[in-house]
């Protein structure tokens, strides 16, 4: 996996448009809610590089709350 | 050093004691009777490196007091009265966020467009805080020249001192004679003492943040309005100011302030000469308002005669002071209209003879 | 996850506080915040930065930047900035202001300042609405949006039409730089921080006025979902308001 996506859980207000960004679908509503009554986001491990996270960071860059933490593989 | 005797326009006097006081901001709108100040801030303070804007408007003006302010600089508008109407916005914000500014107003005839001769009519909007909210703001009352250049002074250290908007209330008349001035000791703004709130980039600590707002659910607006209540009391405790002329063995005390107590000394002076016992009390601050210095002169048998140059705002304040201690008398000339001596005399001597001739009796 | 062998590639910037938002699920704010924190961290200048936050949504972004600010009465935030920039011609001075802030009761202090050429940056948050008092119509409503003060919807003849002030001020020779960009797409967000930051760099340069515009998303007052609120803004929104530089006098290269 090139990439891991680390998000706030607390943080995330259920806008769900990282969801509608990740290019590979990696991110899904969890459905347990947050404290503040939130549907928040879960990140997908998949360990195979062709179907995984690359850390393009574009859920991070569209999320409003900066809830998400993108690393990238040295 | 005090500067040597200058014979100067009333407009450029609070323009040159600003400076000298270390005002190195000003920020205004041209309006009658009072262009002649920003006229001369224009070129005095490209003098000492400071900054004039002539603003978009009034409002604008007052923000640009505002923001400089904030950033820790002294700084002042003026207008005339329909100007100061328009500032009262950002003056409710000044004093809600302790911010220190200085505002002349040059009082004309009103309401509305009303006309460009002095008036004094703008006494409430002044000391009620024609703004908006439970605030205050310290009224300094000039009546002449010398006293224009020394409460601007006042006004600066007052409103640094205090943190808060004070207002300097001249009037036309006072903008455009000329008078004899001595100026107190020039201030290098560099030698203030340093303020730490202000707005002057993070560095090396955490960031500030200034406003008014207060919208949390456990009373914080309501513990931030008695905060600023503690402060007006104090500024009630200790800033008073106020002067007294030929009162000690006076029946009659006149009450006048600015440009109608120079006409009311003349006054007082007519009928010293004719052998009738009057004095005049003069309020400095018409907020805090010296009530008890002139609670302390109303007693039985010592007559009370209120002259404005308004319908009669300042009377009220009379009132709270003397109440029922004394008979109270009024008499107000609106409009721009500058009455003579004369005119006040007539009133004086009709409070004396209680016939009802000039003016009114308050009744309470 | 072993994360030695990991670098952290996105983060929340210097420049903005640790502090959870009061905006909306997918509002155009948070995200508007974090591109001119990140530009500020880049340029090394959180602490010589003062800012003047709007009367709006964002009355409260003092709580969530991370430098000096002032709060401003209503409209007036340009001439606050003006005051503050003649007291630190040396710092980065930034208004941060909504349509009705700016474009309505603010609308002669936003010219003036563009006009006098001030030193100063204002971020220009159009939502084509009036968002902290709810919903009402905006100077920037769109024709056909329905505001709580346009029923039916934004009607040219009883409203009045929706104002570009963006293109307005470019006529004013002290405005330097007028870019307006979108914060809902990817390309979009990629963009307009590169506006922000170059408008900053026209301050710092000392050349005058500028103001990057950006479409934001208002889901609530919209009444539409975030996804579907960033898909109006792209499809329908840019209709009236057309992205790209307005105005560039200040002969910087864009690097692509």
């Amino acid at each position: 996996m090139v990439g891991e996506v680390v998000i706030e859980r607390e943080r995330c207000k259920g806008c769900h448009l990282c969801l509608a960004f990740c290019p590979r679908h990696l991110l899904e509503a969890d459905a347990r809610l947050n404290q503040k009554g939130y549907q928040p986001v879960l990140f997908l491990q998949i360990e195979d590089e062709d179907r995984g996270c690359t850390g393009c960071a574009m859920c991070a860059l569209v999320c409003p709350e900066v809830a998400i933490e993108v690393y990238r593989a040295q | 050093m005090p500067s040597e005797k200058m014979l100067m326009r009333g407009s450029h006097v609070v323009g040159e004691a600003a400076v000298r006081a270390g005002c190195r901001y000003y920020f205004g709108y041209p309006i009658t009777p009072q262009n002649e100040l920003p006229e001369y801030m224009s070129s005095r303070l490209l003098d000492v490196g400071g900054s004039f804007i002539q603003a978009e408007s009034e409002v604008a003006a007052i923000n640009m007091v505002l923001g400089a302010s904030a950033a820790g600089g002294r700084a002042m508008t003026s207008s005339s009265s329909p100007g100061v109407s328009l500032k009262q916005e950002g003056i409710s914000y000044m004093a809600g966020m302790e911010l220190p500014a200085v505002v002349a107003n040059m009082m004309r005839g009103g309401p509305g467009l009303g006309n460009i001769a002095p008036s004094a009519a703008d006494y409430f909007q002044a000391t009620r805080g024609g703004g908006h909210g439970d605030y205050r703001t310290p009224v300094l009352a000039p009546a002449g020249c010398q006293e224009l250049a020394e409460l601007t002074f006042l006004a600066f250290d007052l409103a640094d001192k205090y943190r808060n908007p004070v207002i300097l209330l001249g009037d036309g008349l006072m903008g455009q004679v000329m008078e004899p001035v001595v100026f107190p000791d020039p201030v290098d703004p560099k030698s203030l003492p340093k303020k730490d709130w202000i707005l002057d980039g993070c560095e090396g600590r955490p960031p500030r943040a200034i406003y008014s707002m207060f919208l949390g659910q456990q009373g914080e607006l309501y513990q931030h309005n008695l905060h600023l209540q503690e402060k007006y009391d104090k500024i009630t405790a200790q800033e008073q100011r106020w002067d007294t002329y030929q009162v000690d063995d006076a029946e009659l005390i006149v009450v006048a302030y600015g440009t109608a107590s120079r006409i009311a000394e003349t006054a007082v002076d007519d009928l010293r000469a004719e052998g009738l016992a009057v004095g005049l009390f003069r309020p400095v601050t018409l907020w805090p308002y010296p009530k008890q210095a002139l609670r302390d002169l109303a007693k039985e048998g010592r007559k009370v005669a209120v002259f404005e140059l308004s319908l009669g705002q300042m009377i009220e304040d009379v009132v709270l002071s003397v109440g029922r201690r004394t008979e109270i008398y009024f008499h107000g000339v609106p409009g721009g209209l500058i009455p003579t001596p004369a005119e006040v005399t007539e009133f004086l001597r009709s409070v004396l003879k209680s016939d009802g001739k000039v003016g009114q009796r308050v009744e309470l | 996850m072993n994360q030695a062998a990991y670098k952290k590639i996105f983060s929340r910037p210097e420049s903005l506080k640790d502090n959870p938002t009061h905006y909306c699920p997918g509002c155009g704010h948070s995200i508007a915040h974090r591109l001119v924190a990140e530009c500020l961290d880049e340029l090394g200048m959180r602490c010589r930065t003062i800012g003047v936050p709007p009367v709006g949504c964002a009355v409260l972004a003092y709580n969530y930047f991370n430098f000096d600010m002032v709060e401003a009465p209503h409209g007036r935030a340009l001439a606050v900035a003006t005051g503050i920039k003649r007291v630190h011609p040396d710092k980065l001075v930034l208004t941060y202001q909504g349509d009705g802030d700016l474009a309505a009761i603010g609308t002669a202090e936003t010219i003036h300042a563009a006009n006098r050429g001030e030193k100063i940056t204002t971020i220009f948050i159009n939502n084509a609405i009036y968002g902290m008092t709810g919903g009402q119509m905006a100077p920037t409503t769109t024709i056909g949006l329905e505001a709580t003060t346009t029923p039916g919807g934004r009607d040219p003849d009883r409203d009045g039409r929706p104002i570009d002030i963006s293109r307005m001020l470019a006529v004013a020779e002290g405005a330097v730089y007028i870019e307006r960009c979108a914060l809902t797409s990817v390309k979009g967000i990629r963009r307009a921080k590169k506006a922000i930051g170059k408008a900053f760099r026209a301050q710092l340069d000392r050349l005058g006025f500028s103001l990057i515009e950006l479409l934001s998303p208002c889901p609530t007052n919209w009444k539409l979902s975030p996804k579907a609120s960033w898909q109006w803004v792209n499809e329908e929104m840019v209709k009236t308001y057309p992205l790209g530089v307005i105005k560039d006098t200040t002969g910087y290269e864009d690097k692509k």
